[in-house]
């Protein structure tokens, strides 16, 4: 258990992140020149990350699988970041934003480092506006706020709805500026298929170059992964189509540990699925249900007519129409956090009042909103938003409600890091989304912004030296050691054999199938009935998936079916290690939602005296299933309480 | 649906390539163009063929991954979206449908339709950026920025980078890009501390990787996915202009102004 | 660094192509004049002017020396374009651009011939490079221009020549513009129209002339 110490500082609260600061470790700059370290994702996370430890003055190798840094998925986030600013003058504050984040990951997240996140958001905002990030602003010339689900105050920093973008690029800026001055290296269209520890210790990776298929190895004193989150375990996802999550498994299957991998968030407002043969899902920002009304029809006789076509939305009478979200939750109504309103919704729909041609979605209507503001107003908040809506589903937003149903968005799960976001490998980091710390089993709407970035720019740059001032005397890591050797060719040998299997399915197929297992058994609700049927059919698609699949093309060529066939098969096995963290967790906890523990009502009925710990997986050698180890979480300033957004 | 595609085929960067015909049926009209692709990719690979290779990534319009030349045009018919934000629902049934990879000298191919765009980073690695570095900035207030020009900052910088702009020019130029990030940043307080180094230092690059120049027939406006405006290729003459008669008496002693 | 810049090709292009607009102006205007009927007097007394006075004569070069700018960097610009696509597409282009916008160099290399032939038909008669007409005095312009224009070949392919320049000229005025950086959501819709304008007058202004002598018999001149 001393593996998994989370090493947060001792001292106050608010105390801890300064006293941490003052007190660590530094390398000097003659000596950061002789240092080099490996950022795997240039995302939000990566690219900050790499951008400020080159300004330090370390030689920095980045990789990313795209063609270039700046398409990273970070770019997709569209509604905002949140920062403890408090310029509205609303009452918000450092302490506030860390309550909320807290509460809003249902108290599974770790006390010091949702504060510390807190405190560092502030930074961020000031960073990007010094970059040229064009936030929104008021006339007077400053920025604008808006509010955002699961809080009562305005504090979250938006560039129209695309603050991802705006952010990411901001981010892409500073490497830029890194990639010219010659700090860092850009090594792009390169998957990372393996970690390679020297005597314990992460000193490099294999990657594959996607265009020449060339096995290549690299090697740095420290290893980051920003690799970003695995929500394509589902097939159908927000996700972009290359999101995966190889860089951790390798990791995981090297030593890391994985921590809450079943912690899922499923983003209540998403573009419902309209076939077998669709590929991936489009989110309409949360922001939306800052000005959009959630209902669905009261009565069924109306849910057929709409279904039928023989009446527009508009035509339900305002008494026939049930705005569940507004009846349920009369606090804090449309804006309560995402897996509330994403149960909800599936609530309604289970029940049989879910509309549209499949009568899996639910209305999110503007009409009330396009009266009260203008259409002008609205449009200038979410134009961007409603011309994607109208491009994809062909109907006209303005006119007629949104259609719109839950989807899986992001992980809070995934590689355990402590205070300094070191895995439990020495020398290996994780920040972004492939770390599990700060959102618990619930991620606040424009929260993943902040914590990427947090961890990027600011709290990885500093908690690093304490680790490399250790390795200053260690010389350049060579990559023509027996480790590097037997890493590559473990990774040439797999890349063969998924080539020679020759079966008769394609790698989409089996993708196709995983998804339909884990969102039916390991989606937004989940039982210990289902999740042992879904071990089972796991372990029978990765036996089927070890012989049947086809991959074809060659390995010493650009081969998107090979890169494919290797991430679903790691896939496969998350899928595993997800199902049997939600087996273990008998609770509902945020996105984590065991039908056996609910409220009377249909909340969620965590059970904080048993488990009130975050569940580290480790891989164990050979056949042997993982084992599960107990980080215990203390909350010490927040009292734990139900709960409550009614 | 049912089409007829005429798809680049080439196998790497030095191979000959070709126009190979394909028919793809029983397609959805709300099915997205790469959803189609999907269709024949998976029909090629059951034949035991290799898939078409084409760029894609977050599907949404954002990343600026996708490319693809449709019937003569990049991004395909429809005025402001992405090739991944196409629907077949914008075609006839039974039409046959041309696809080839981006063509600029600047952008060699990969494979198929699929090529090498990294020329568009270069170009923002020769200063589009503000030099400054994670730490020590002041407050995000400090500095008022009039609505007008953050909005036209933003008009600019919604840039996906996926080089439609490049596709489209009858001389492969660049200019709409690096006009759009030269106007963001010198748009903004912030960037303008530098904005005549930026300028000169990005144009000189995108001179060298061997792009076209302007001849302002603005199909470039016409085919960029985020419609962004030409507008910001007048400003980056503008202030290449300007920035190149003043580079003389840089020196604030020596000029006077 | 300046120069060698594609911006800084363009923009003396620009400058020169202005330059030129503004000559054509002043050239339309004289040959206005062979339209009033007094028998050629007033367009004389014109063409004398321009003959002697001292700051035309300066002007001249610095006119020559614009249309060779004009044309050099416009063969320079078009020559790094064509190298900048090596491999054209197979589909062409069907993006939706302003009228003949893609074709400055097709109408340029026209306007261009038509240039030739003009100097040769006036400006190197006059200069003595090439020996007048019968019966025409090496600085009579006015015969000169009547006897061409008597061939109605010649006039209709002087007016089909004006016609291309006339579309030339109507990409080139705004074009110039956004060149020298000048684009501005308000003045910009207005300056195209005053360019198409511009190109308007040019071209049925120098067309007038030849339909005009077509129509008119010259005896009522």
């Amino acid at each position: 258990m001393t593996r998994l110490n989370a090493a947060i500082p001792e001292g106050p609260l608010a105390d801890k992140w300064t006293a941490y600061h003052s007190g660590c470790r530094l390398v000097s700059p003659g000596n950061k020149r002789k240092l080099d370290i490996i950022v795997v994702g240039t995302g939000l996370a990566g690219a900050s990350a790499a951008a400020s430890l080159g300004e330090l003055g370390y030689n920095v190798k980045a990789f990313c699988y795209q063609d270039t840094p700046r398409r990273a998925h970070s770019i997709a986030a569209q509604g905002g970041i949140n920062a403890a600013k408090n310029y509205p003058n609303d009452g918000d504050s450092v302490h506030r934003l860390f309550h909320d984040t807290v509460k809003g990951g249902d108290y599974r997240a770790r006390e010091g480092n949702v504060y510390r996140l807190s405190e560092v958001s502030n930074q961020i905002i000031d960073l990007a506006v010094a970059q040229g990030v064009p936030f929104a602003r008021e006339y007077g010339g400053l920025l604008a706020n808006r509010s955002f689900g699961g809080a009562q105050v305005s504090r979250t920093f938006y560039a129209r709805g695309q603050t991802g973008q705006q952010l990411l690029l901001g981010a892409y800026g500073a490497l830029n500026r890194q990639i010219a001055a010659g700090t860092v290296r850009l090594f792009n269209r390169r998957d990372v298929l393996d970690t390679v520890l020297v005597e314990g210790k992460a000193r490099g990776i294999i990657a594959r170059n996607l265009v020449t298929g060339e096995i290549e190895r690299h090697a740095a004193h420290a290893v980051v992964l920003a690799s970003g989150g695995y929500g394509n375990v589902f097939y159908l996802s927000t996700n972009a189509m290359g999101s995966n999550v190889t860089p951790v498994w390798s990791a995981y299957r090297k030593g890391a540990m994985m921590a809450n991998p079943s912690f899922t968030q499923i983003h209540p407002t998403c573009i419902p699925v309209h076939g077998d043969f669709q590929s991936k899902l489009t989110l309409m920002s949360e922001s939306l249900r800052n000005d959009g009304r959630i209902w669905v029809p009261l009565h069924k006789k109306d849910v057929e007519r709409l279904r039928k076509g023989e009446v527009k939305p508009s035509e339900i009478a305002e008494s026939e129409r049930d705005y569940y979200l507004e009846r349920r939750y009369p606090a804090f109504g449309n804006l309560v956090p995402r897996d509330v309103a994403s149960r909800a919704a599936k609530e309604r729909c289970d029940a049989g009042y879910g509309v549209g041609r499949t009568g899996v979605a639910v209305y999110l209507d503007f009409a009330d909103s396009i009266k009260r503001k203008g259409r002008d107003t609205i449009e200038a908040l979410y134009g961007n938003l409603f011309d994607m809506y109208r491009q994809i589903v062909a109907e006209d937003p303005y006119e007629s409600p949104m259609m719109i149903y839950p989807a899986v968005h992001y992980t809070m799960g995934g590689l355990w890091v402590d205070y300094e976001l070191m895995t439990t490998v020495p020398g290996l980091y994780a920040i972004g989304e492939c770390n599990f710390s700060d959102h618990g089993a619930n991620r606040l709407g424009a929260s993943a912004l902040m914590q990427g970035l947090a961890d990027g720019y600011f709290i990885l740059p500093s908690t690093i030296s304490r680790y490399l001032a250790d390795e200053i005397h260690t010389p350049p890591i060579e990559t023509s050691s027996p480790e590097f050797t037997l890493a590559a060719e473990a990774v040439g040998d797999r890349l063969k054999k998924l080539l020679n299997t020759k079966g008769t399915q394609s790698v989409e197929n089996f993708h196709r199938r995983l998804g339909k297992i884990m969102w039916e058994y390991c989606g937004m609700s989940r039982n210990e009935e289902g999740l042992h049927k879904a071990l089972e059919l796991l372990a029978a698609l990765k036996e089927e998936y070890r012989t049947g699949v086809k991959v074809p093309g060659g390995l010493d060529e650009f081969n998107p079916e090979l890169e494919k066939a290797w991430r679903v098969a790691d896939f496969i096995e998350l899928g595993e290690l997800m199902v049997q963290d939600a087996l273990q967790r008998k609770e509902s906890c945020g996105g984590h939602f065991r039908e056996e523990y609910q409220t009377p009502e249909g909340e969620a009925l965590r059970n904080d005296d048993e488990f009130a710990f975050v569940a580290v997986w480790e891989s164990l050698m050979g056949d042997e299933p993982p084992a599960m180890h107990k980080e215990p979480l203390e909350f010490l300033d927040i009292k734990l309480s139900q709960r409550s957004y009614k | 649906m049912n089409f007829t595609l005429r798809i680049w085929r080439q196998k790497n960067a030095e191979a000959k390539g070709g126009m190979v015909s394909y028919s793809v049926s029983g397609v959805s009209a709300d099915s997205s163009f790469f959803e189609m692709l999907d269709i024949l990719n998976q029909q090629l690979v059951d034949e035991g063929a290799e898939p078409v290779c084409f760029d894609h990534d977050c599907r949404e319009g954002i990343c600026g991954t996708c490319s693809l030349y449709i019937n003569g045009r990049p991004h395909g018919p429809v005025k402001g979206v992405t090739t991944c934000q196409l629907h077949m629902r914008s075609f006839a049934d039974g039409e046959t449908i041309s696809i080839e990879p981006w063509r600029a000298k600047a952008f060699p191919i990969v494979r198929d339709l699929i090529v090498d765009r990294s020329a568009l980073d270069r170009i923002n690695q020769a200063g589009g950026y503000v030099s400054v570095n994670s730490g020590g900035v002041p407050d995000a207030n400090s500095i008022p920025v009039r609505k007008a020009d953050s909005d036209a900052a933003f008009d600019a910088a919604a840039c996906i980078g996926c080089g439609a702009c490049v596709a489209a020019c009858a001389n492969a130029a660049a200019m709409l890009f690096v006009g759009a990030k030269v106007s963001h940043l010198a748009l903004l307080p912030q960037g303008k501390v530098e904005a005549r180094e930026r300028v000169l230092k990005m144009v000189e690059c995108m001179d060298d990787l061997g792009f076209g120049g302007c001849s302002n027939t603005y199909a470039c406006e016409a085919e960029c996915p985020k419609g962004i405006s030409v507008a910001n290729i007048a400003m980056m003459n503008r202030e290449f202009l300007s920035s190149a008669i003043r580079k003389e008496k840089s020196s604030p002693f020596t000029g006077g102004f | 660094m300046l120069l060698s810049s594609s911006i800084a090709g363009k923009v003396l292009m620009a400058l020169a192509g202005l330059f030129l607009a503004v000559f054509l102006l002043v050239h339309l205007g004289i040959n206005l004049l062979l339209l009033s009927s007094d028998g050629g007097r007033a367009f004389t007394a014109a063409a004398e002017f321009m003959a002697t006075n001292p700051v035309i004569k300066i002007a001249e070069p610095v006119l020559f020396g614009g249309f060779l700018l004009h044309i050099f960097f416009g063969m320079m610009v078009s020559g790094q374009n064509r190298a900048a696509r090596p491999v054209r597409y197979q589909e062409s282009n069907s993006s939706e651009t302003s009228f003949l916008s893609k074709y400055m160099f097709h109408t340029g290399i026209i306007v261009f011939l038509f240039l030739a032939m003009h100097l040769a038909d006036f400006y190197l008669i006059k200069t003595g490079f090439i020996a007048p007409p019968e019966g025409i005095a090496q600085h009579d312009f006015y015969s000169r221009a009547m006897l061409l224009f008597s061939n109605r070949w010649y006039s209709f392919f002087y007016i089909l020549s004006i016609l291309v320049l006339g579309f030339h000229l109507n990409h080139a005025i705004q074009s110039a513009f956004q060149t020298l950086g000048l684009n501005h959501s308000r003045y910009t819709p207005a300056l195209k129209l005053a360019g198409s304008a511009y190109a308007i007058v040019i071209t049925v202004g120098f067309s007038l002339i030849p339909l005009w002598i077509a129509f008119i018999p010259l005896t009522r001149l």
